[in-house]
């Protein structure tokens, strides 16, 4: 199985940005995916300062992938999509019909998990028109992936969101906004003040949700690092890791030493508890809700 | 100038609301069959065949459409029973099956390429690239689009594609993309994508306690009532949350989409189809609304220019409102 670092989902300054990709060019990841995935209005590192960063990792040795935005509405947002798709250089994650259209029969292109692939047909159909990888749909368990690929005829690799808060919803509206009373058009970019999301906790204070600006995550940590045999089992050919404010190496070093089982899944997951936002869950793999955490 | 006939589709969770629809003035229904092929899976609620086969019998007799939504992801396992439903649909003379899933699609287009195919607001097509690639891989002929764009961004849509448009008018509203909301499988298991159900009444559960009556969601506190308050259903997305020590609707109030008052623009726009939603809703509520947006539709169709909005109309689907509010959702730019 290979390791692969998912886009920064959240709102960095550049600097933070930078470095951060800078240490990613050490770390021991094979795949890292990069751009803005979440909103038009994230405009401190511009298309051409991803394609640069993208540059300085493949001379790292990584396989880097542009990712598009996940809800493309304007006419601004689709000429974005454009420019991606017709970048010759790197492959692209869709993560809209509209990007697949753009890729389709032209370009091998990655489908990314909003995508909603649930059974074979679909990923054969897509693996027709040039996919090469697909990612699951978060909510998917590990018994349905087992029937897709079962089923399936194309010969696509499988990634699997295993680490990182679960990116649950896209909204029009932006919650990080409405949260300071701000329209979305003027929202003076709040997002930069959460550098891993906003808590969104029931009365009761259970921590429910995280607000990203238009995107809705899992207030806990999607974990599957005691999982991995199972993924291996299942079929799965890359692992994701989401990127978070600290300790992301560290994270993706853990994983790099349990999938080469330098570590037993008690031992990571006991040494990746002290390096999260928030406690683990992992019910979408077990068929549970997606909030549950079932032990071995 | 004239505007275009525009189409009022109204739903049809059971055959008395089917034929209230079509006694009431719909142009069309949208109903489902009674599983999760569709993003309505309630128990009570949906058709058989034989009620399907009656409600098409009563719609055509009438010269209305029936439009079946088969709008859930096929999962893995399951792939024959929504294979099924497409044949079947075909079978019954649907006059169109509206679908979110490709492979589905593919399959509907290949093995009954005479049935109509309209992509459902669950294969989340917010832009003209993934509306074209639908219409060129499948031929669909209609898109129903989320509740997410500003109207200006629908009309950029609709300058980019030759598929008819259908969009909301009336109904409980979607905040997020419909098709790329996991939120009620994150918190109970099922979701619209995999299940058909958004926060499902089996999860739900009512509490008297001295802070108040609550609801809880799968044990998840979605909100707590003072007692001059009136609780609503717990949808988890129009709960109050506790977000930086303050307390709010931090996603959404329990509210209704009104459009009403669109009404001239979305006719001049060409807007082929209004949707209004709410096949879990009773023959009463399809009546109420139906009979309203029929005579707003008539009214704006003979003058567009002086059309007004009555104060009437908009009592009758206050009451029906959620939270008895009405919003006009995304449409309405600063909303978002």
């Amino acid at each position: 199985m290979k390791l692969a670092l998912g886009p920064v989902l959240y709102y960095w300054d550049r600097d933070t940005m930078l470095d951060f990709y800078d240490q990613m060019a050490d770390a021991p990841v094979d795949i890292i995916y990069l751009g803005e995935t979440v909103c038009s209005r994230r405009h401190l590192l511009r298309l051409q300062d991803y394609l640069d960063v993208a540059e300085r990792l493949v001379a790292a040795g990584k396989e880097v992938v542009i990712a598009t935005q996940t809800l493309i509405e304007s006419e601004y947002d689709v000429k974005t999509l454009r420019r991606i798709a017709g970048n010759e250089k790197f492959r692209v994650e869709a993560n809209d019909m509209g990007a697949v259209r753009l890729l389709a029969n032209k370009t091998p292109f990655v489908a990314g998990s909003t995508l909603n692939v649930f059974n074979s047909q679909t990923l054969d159909l897509l693996a027709g028109l040039g996919a090469t990888r697909w990612v699951m749909p978060v909510e998917m368990s590990r018994a349905a992936l087992a029937s897709v690929l079962r089923q399936r005829q194309s010969a696509v690799e499988t990634e699997v969101f295993a680490y990182g808060r679960l990116p649950l919803a896209y909204s029009a509206r932006c919650f990080t906004a409405r949260h300071h009373n701000l329209q979305k058009d003027d929202c003076q970019f709040k997002c930069l003040d959460y550098e891993d999301g906003l808590a969104l906790k029931t009365r009761e204070g259970q921590p429910f949700l995280t607000l990203n600006g238009i995107q809705t995550q899992s207030a806990l940590v999607h974990n599957l690092i005691a999982e991995l045999d199972t993924l291996q089992d299942a079929g799965v050919d890359v692992v994701r890791v989401s990127p978070q404010a600290h300790h992301s190496g560290e994270i993706l070093r853990l994983f790099r030493e349990c999938m080469e089982r330098r570590l037993t899944p008690a031992q990571a997951l006991s040494q990746i508890e002290g390096l999260m936002p928030a406690a683990s869950c992992n019910g979408y793999w077990h068929d549970q809700p997606g909030l549950e955490f079932i032990s071995r | 100038m004239q505007p275009e006939k525009i189409e009022l589709v109204c739903p049809a969770g059971s055959l008395p609301a089917l034929k209230t629809a079509i006694d009431h003035g719909a142009d069309c229904v949208y109903m489902g069959f009674r599983d999760d092929t569709n993003a309505r899976n309630f128990t009570g609620l949906n058709f058989s065949f034989d009620n399907a086969k009656e409600g098409v019998r009563y719609a055509h007799a009438k010269g209305r459409k029936v439009l079946l939504a088969l709008n859930t992801y096929p999962q893995a396992d399951g792939w024959q029973r929504w294979r099924t439903a497409i044949d079947n649909a075909a079978e019954l003379g649907m006059d169109a099956v509206i679908l979110a899933d490709p492979g589905l699609m593919q399959y509907a287009a290949k093995t009954h390429p005479e049935l109509r195919l309209h992509l459902s607001v669950q294969g989340s097509a917010t832009n003209y690239e993934a509306i074209n690639f639908y219409h060129e891989m499948f031929g669909i002929r209609r898109a129903v689009v989320p509740r997410v764009l500003a109207l200006a961004q629908v009309e950029q849509l609709m300058a980019g594609t030759p598929v008819e448009i259908e969009l909301f008018g009336f109904g409980g509203l979607c905040v997020m993309v419909e098709g790329r909301c996991a939120l009620s499988s994150y918190a109970t298991g099922d979701s619209p994508n995999t299940c058909g159900v958004c926060s499902p009444p089996k999860a739900v559960r009512w509490q008297e306690t001295p802070k108040g009556l609550e609801s809880r969601l799968n044990g998840i506190l979605i909100d707590r009532y003072d007692p001059e308050e009136k609780a609503g259903y717990p949808t988890l997305c129009k709960g109050r949350f506790d977000v930086e020590g303050e307390t709010y609707y931090a996603i959404e109030e329990p509210t209704s989409l009104n459009t009403l008052e669109l009404l001239p623009k979305l006719m001049n726009m060409g807007i082929a189809a209004i949707k209004i939603e709410g096949r879990q809703r009773s023959p009463a509520y399809v009546e109420q609304v139906t009979r309203v947006w029929r005579q707003a539709i008539d009214s704006c169709q003979r003058d567009t220019q002086s059309f007004t909005v009555k104060p009437a109309w908009m009592a009758e689907l206050g009451k029906v409102s959620e939270g008895q509010q009405q919003t006009l959702g995304a449409y309405y730019r600063p909303w978002k």
